[in-house]
């Protein structure tokens, strides 16, 4: 039981601390707007950094160098992100490509034409999107209804995609197709890597209840897919779905965004009574149930860490650590305005405290809890998984997917 | 990094939760309650034989030395037992406030004693109700003649010796060694939330007492005992909620209702699946605290803290979910369910209730971002 880093783990640390103080982007000539995630400037500044860490060997570390990678370890590649993280430029831009669809696309596919795309987006000059969710197809994430029909040596991709973060700053997308809708629903599954710039691909913002448009919906119409472009066998698309989704957990479970030391620096910076608000026995007894579920949430990433350095696969860790930092997030955010008073009704970056950090992550946290596994399915997953608890009755075992009712 | 017991300490508990399936089952907590035996004392005589009791004492005062993850194991399987003796007490508590404070001839009489399992301590610091605070104790302690009432000692009735929470001469709180035997310390029993925890009311009338250690301010001692007392009680509860999901489970895989195990619905599922999420927040603030106990990190205020917290939250939501997952029969004396549900709530207040140590934790944590020492990027 020890939280100690080795000797080599140490020498690792200082040397990308030191590294990451020396190199780290500026964010002082940009304005509090522009200093939000999502901004284009605040975007510019983010591709810079990937490519500088590229160039110096702190990109996808523990990835083969033929990947565009380091070839070092995925404990070193944890103690960056960690680094990152205290530095404040962890960004979030290339974490679909990166953390999630591109290690499955590695996983299933050996196509030299597809690796090739992998190192020019482990500098951050493409981006990748995931095409998975479909109108019919949220929870229920293998009921894709998109098709893919054989035609010589390409598949004919027609169908709608929906919630894609990101699509519209895309190069490329890890998509979901059904290519055979008589087999029962996961079987008849399977996965393509689209260019994004494909005849045939039309990609509409959709306007989030913030008033951003980080998400989209993409229209396919007659797109043609070369079969060299299909992630895993014909058929075999759910298993490529479960590796991404474990994926998708772990990054979200990570537990990035406003936290208890954030809440601390908003309560001395807010006069209360005679004193600040982090007098406030009420404040306080709240900060402490924050400060609990924050630290399991971290507690927890050095607890899979801690595994994949044993060379043990990781636990449920990362999608306990989604369901608890959705729900914290959501709480903190709203709590922290409380905390404020009548002032908390100001978002504006420019007025509002810590440049409107909450207020962003107060907009920002029902999306923590639908996406990468709503809070309700992650909950079937804990107690179908682990706790071995039998499934409800299901109306779509083993029927041909086409005949499974769908609502309208 | 190594977030895990090693394979050692993994034996050793396994070998724990053999002897302890085998030498405690619940039918002696049971027996307890139902009678007025004041703990298992073959079973606490078979753990003294064992070593546990001695575990982390020094082998110079008659112990086996080992470090605090192994204690860590050992307290999970016993709360998970729901093991009705006084080791929390005495080896928690009283062991470690001697270890701390005590002088060389305290620790040469007490410690050999209590790693045999022949000698039971208790802590007399609360004196009635609200949280224990500096400054308002009214056992006084003048020419090492203690008088006072304590009210609960938990193992009060049971104890060879106590730890006492008194003021001096000069009005000075401090900490007093006393033997219980004499006539000058009366015991009442006292019935409290789980029977198979004895608790009693300590009353001194010029009882002997000598100060623990050099005389000297309670509080700091105090809280470090507290500290490092809250994570092995912490790794208890842990266990214990643990078997409550357990319990649990079984249960509503083996109760059908509507033609259907009661575990095939949501409504349980979730449940289970939010007891399983608590559990865990737990466990890894239990490790945390174990790695800053075992290396005394700086961080090990903050982390038992953290651990109190969320094992206690832990216990008494698997507990209570217990009961509810299991319906009616959950609610009757029957049922071991409420077993837990004691266990769960005594050893959230033993040592004083979550509030105080969120208040604990919140100071703490001021502290330490005063002092810049940024706990939370430690790797």
């Amino acid at each position: 039981m020890t939280l100690d880093d080795t000797p080599q783990e140490a020498a690792y640390r200082a040397e990308v601390r030191a590294w990451i103080a020396a190199n780290a982007p500026d964010f002082a000539r940009l304005s509090p707007e522009e200093r939000r995630v999502w901004h284009p400037r605040h975007r510019e500044v983010a591709c810079a950094w990937q490519a500088l860490k590229a160039d110096a060997g702190y990109a996808c570390i523990a990835w083969p160098k033929a990947w565009g990678g380091a070839g070092g370890t995925p404990m070193q590649e944890a103690i960056f992100f960690q680094e990152e993280a205290r530095a404040g430029v962890l960004f979030p831009y290339f974490m679909t490509g990166l953390q999630m669809l591109l290690p499955a696309l590695l996983q299933f596919n050996k196509d030299p034409l597809s690796i090739s795309l992998v190192p020019p987006a482990v500098r951050g000059e493409t981006i990748w999107c995931q095409l998975f969710s479909e109108p019919f197809s949220g929870s229920d994430s293998a009921a894709a209804r998109c098709s893919a029909r054989r035609d010589g040596d390409d598949w004919v991709l027609n169908g709608q995609k929906v919630w894609n973060s990101g699509a519209n700053l895309s190069d490329y997308g890890l998509i979901v197709t059904r290519t055979d809708p008589d087999l029962p629903k996961h079987q008849g599954l399977t996965v393509f890597w689209v260019d994004m710039k494909a005849a045939g691909i039309e990609v509409r913002p959709i306007k989030m209840m913030s008033g951003e448009s980080e998400f989209d919906e993409v229209f396919l119409t007659d797109v043609r897919v070369p079969d060299a472009q299909r992630v895993g066998g014909l058929g075999e698309g759910w298993k490529v779905i479960l590796a991404t989704l474990a994926n998708e957990r772990a990054a979200i479970g990570a537990g990035r965004g406003p936290s208890w030391r954030e809440i601390i620096r908003l309560a001395r910076d807010t006069p209360s009574g005679d004193d600040s608000a982090m007098q406030d026995p009420v404040v306080r007894d709240w900060l402490a149930d924050c400060y609990v579920g924050a630290e399991a949430v971290r507690l927890l990433g050095l607890r899979s860490l801690s595994n994949l350095s044993r060379g043990e696969p990781s636990g449920f860790e990362g999608t306990v650590g989604k369901l608890l930092w959705a729900a914290l997030s959501q709480d903190i955010s709203s709590q922290a305005l409380d905390v404020l008073g009548t002032y908390g009704l100001i978002d504006d970056p420019e007025l509002a405290a810590l440049e409107g950090v909450f207020h962003q992550r107060f907009m920002w946290a029902p999306a923590l809890r639908l996406g990468g596994g709503t809070d309700e399915i992650l909950k079937n997953v804990i107690a179908e998984r682990v706790l071995r608890l039998p499934q409800e009755p299901r109306v779509d075992k083993g029927v041909p997917f086409k005949d499974i009712p769908i609502g309208s | 990094m190594e977030f895990e017991y090693s394979d050692e300490q993994m034996a050793l508990k396994t070998e724990a939760r053999r002897f302890l399936s085998e030498q405690a089952p619940l039918s002696d907590v049971r027996r307890i309650l139902d009678g007025d035996r004041r703990h298992a004392e073959a079973l606490w005589s078979q753990i003294g034989q064992l070593g546990w009791c001695g575990a982390v004492i020094p082998e110079a005062h008659g112990g086996l030395g080992l470090g605090y993850v192994e204690l860590c194991a050992l307290a999970e399987e016993l709360g998970r037992a729901l093991a009705p003796t006084p080791f929390s007490t005495t080896i928690y508590q009283f062991a470690e406030a001697v270890l701390a404070a005590g002088s060389e001839a305290q620790k040469s009489a007490l410690l050999p004693q209590v790693a045999q399992g022949r000698l039971i301590g208790a802590m007399a610091l609360s004196e009635g109700p609200g949280p224990l605070s500096p400054g308002r104790t009214q056992t006084v302690c003048r020419g090492g003649l203690i008088t006072g009432r304590k009210a609960p000692v938990v193992d009060g009735d049971a104890a060879d010796f106590a730890i006492v929470l008194a003021r001096d001469a000069q009005g000075e709180e401090g900490l007093f060694l006393v033997d219980l035997s004499g006539a000058q310390v009366k015991r009442t029993p006292v019935s409290s939330l789980d029977p198979s925890r004895g608790a009693a009311i300590l009353d001194f009338d010029d009882a002997v007492a000598e100060p623990l250690g050099a005389p000297g301010p309670a509080w700091p001692i105090l809280e470090a005992v507290l500290d490092r007392a809250a994570v092995l009680v912490a790794f208890e509860q842990l266990g214990g909620a643990d078997r409550c999901l357990e319990m649990a489970r079984d249960y509503a895989l083996q109760r059908y209702t509507f033609g259907r195990p009661i575990g095939s619905y949501q409504a349980i599922k979730h449940k289970l699946a939010d007891v399983y999420v608590k559990n865990e927040v737990a466990r890894v603030h239990c490790y945390y605290a174990a790695w800053a106990l075992a290396s005394d990190a700086a961080e090990l205020p903050v982390a038992a803290a953290g651990a109190r917290i969320a094992a206690s939250a832990a216990y008494w939501f698997a507990s209570k979910e217990n009961i509810q997952v299991h319906g009616g029969i959950g609610f009757t004396w029957e049922a071991d369910c409420h077993l837990f549900f004691r266990r769960a709530r005594h050893t959230s207040l033993m040592l004083g209730a979550p509030a105080e140590w969120k208040r604990r934790l919140i100071r703490q944590l001021e502290i330490a971002e005063s002092a810049k020492i940024d706990a939370g990027d430690r790797a």
